[in-house]
């Protein structure tokens, strides 16, 4: 498995086996709350980089997924329906949002690493 | 709502909230906790389980002091003023002469004075409004140096019963004066939350303390504005700004039964033409409880239309319930959609969300008796 990869909007971006699997962060989560709902995008959609794709829903508010790199939906978390709170307690592991075939994987590679997207964290 | 570059105001117990990890937000010009490090789901069901202290000191409070008071005061409301005994509250509609809410808001009955809470976000405007029509003798006094604490759940009073063991002898919308652990306080059995509880008035400067000791003790748990809004939605129980506002009517809110019996034969009050028009031919609107199917929120300003067809009206405020357990919403659909289990569409995100007009409270209401 990569390394994983960052963006501002809060998302996480892991590639493995050439399939990217993205999530929101721990942060993203936390500043969210208690998630209810998920709303995940269809498979096969081709989605370009920073396209609204997903939608969480927490007590406290709607907010909007972004898709961090351009590439087509081949999978969804369907477990997050019957368990939003996934989100909340595994963010970066069972709390994944959807997995894209990237159109060009260079795109991962310019995203913010661990350390840079911290260190973005702690300006906000 | 002021702008977050603006300076804004704190309660009484600003520290306190931060002390406990409080996320703070701006409302109506103050800095308030939206939630705690628990998060407002298990805030909610605290309060649901067994108690919750929020505080509401961004609230207004004043009193109405003189001979005819109560009358007085009737010149700005629908409500029944003089039949409020000593010792009773009850909620009641500002209303405008064109019929509008200027704001919702507590009335009681001292005794010598009228106690008054109105909300944070229209005291500017309420204040002013009652002055205006006030004849000599009766007095307008702000309180602006009290705070004001709602212990609210199943166990809220006979926790504080510890201290004070009259306040469980309060009925419902009962008002009483107690002295607890040295502070002299006012205590209401009344809520925003659906459940049995009090709301307590306390000097600014002894709020603290006072908050620190219902906070000790058992089963009492701080929550924020969100589980406050979660619960009065489930409650049924309207938000001034969203649900209420000064372009809606008593009649179209479907708060009639905050309208006094004998009000109802003097039409005498602010508004008064419109609400009597609307009482004999009803309106073309009426606020109602909406469930949508399933388990996606719908949030305020989502437009509702005919199942399949055109707009009939807008969600004011929406939200997942924590205790019901699913979303939950109320808004404003016209009259001959607006009856229980009509099916509606919710257009939320472009995409049209099945739901029904339901009954309120979404959870059943536990006060006193």
């Amino acid at each position: 498995m990569s390394e994983t990869k960052f963006t501002k909007d809060h998302e996480w971006v892991r590639l493995d086996g050439g399939i990217a699997t993205v999530g929101i962060t721990d942060h993203a989560q936390n500043a969210l709350g208690d998630v209810v709902f998920v709303d995940l995008p269809e498979i096969g959609r081709e989605v370009t980089a920073g396209e609204a794709i997903a939608v969480v829903e927490s007590v406290k508010a709607a907010s909007d997924v972004y898709a961090p790199i351009a590439g087509k939906i081949v999978e969804v978390n369907g477990a997050l329906s019957d368990n939003p709170g996934t989100i909340n307690s595994a963010p970066t592991t069972d709390g994944w949002f959807f997995k894209i075939e990237p159109a060009d994987a260079g795109e991962i590679a310019a995203l913010l690493d661990e350390a840079a997207y911290a260190a973005y964290v702690d300006t906000l | 709502m002021a702008d977050s570059t603006e300076t804004l105001l704190e309660t009484p117990l600003a520290a306190l909230h931060r002390e406990l990890g409080g996320r703070m937000v701006p409302f109506a010009g103050y800095a308030m906790p939206v939630q705690y490090p628990a998060g407002i789901l298990t805030e909610h069901l605290q309060c649901r389980e067994t108690a919750a202290l929020f505080d509401v000191s961004h609230m207004g409070q004043a009193e109405l002091v003189g001979e005819g008071a109560a009358a007085a005061l009737e010149r700005v409301t629908p409500a029944d003023v003089q039949i409020l005994k000593p010792g009773r509250q009850k909620y009641g509609l500002l209303t405008m002469a064109d019929g509008g809410i200027l704001d919702d808001f507590m009335v009681a009955n001292l005794g010598d004075r009228l106690f008054l809470v109105v909300n944070a976000s229209r005291k500017h405007v309420d204040l002013p409004y009652i002055e205006s029509v006030l004849p000599a003798g009766v007095t307008l006094k702000p309180l602006p140096d009290r705070a004001l604490i709602a212990l609210q759940g199943p166990q809220a009073v006979a926790s504080i019963a510890t201290l004070a063991p009259g306040i469980a002898e309060l009925g419902f919308m009962g008002v009483g004066s107690f002295n607890i652990a040295g502070v002299p306080v006012l205590v209401s059995r009344s809520g925003y939350t659906g459940e049995d509880g009090v709301e307590i008035s306390v000097p600014a400067d002894l709020a603290e303390g006072f908050a620190r000791t219902l906070l000790a003790l058992p089963g009492v748990h701080p929550a924020g504005l969100g589980a406050r809004d979660s619960l009065r939605l489930e409650a049924g129980l309207c938000l001034y700004g969203n649900d209420i506002d000064e372009t809606t009517s008593p009649v179209e809110a479907a708060l009639t039964w905050t309208l006094g019996k004998r009000r109802r034969t003097e039409w005498n009050f602010p508004g008064a033409e419109r609400v009597r028009e609307e009482l004999a031919n009803g309106t073309k609107r009426l606020r109602v409880g909406i469930k949508p199917d399933g388990r996606q929120p719908a949030r305020g300003h989502t437009p509702i239309h005919a199942p399949g067809g055109a707009a009939i009206g807008e969600i004011t405020s929406g939200g997942f319930g924590p205790s019901l357990n699913g979303p939950m919403a109320m808004g404003y659909v016209a009259r001959d959609h607006a009856a229980d289990g009509t099916a509606l569409d919710l257009m939320v995100r472009g995409k049209a969300i099945p739901a029904r007009v339901a009954p309120m409270p979404f959870v059943p209401h536990r006060y006193a008796r």
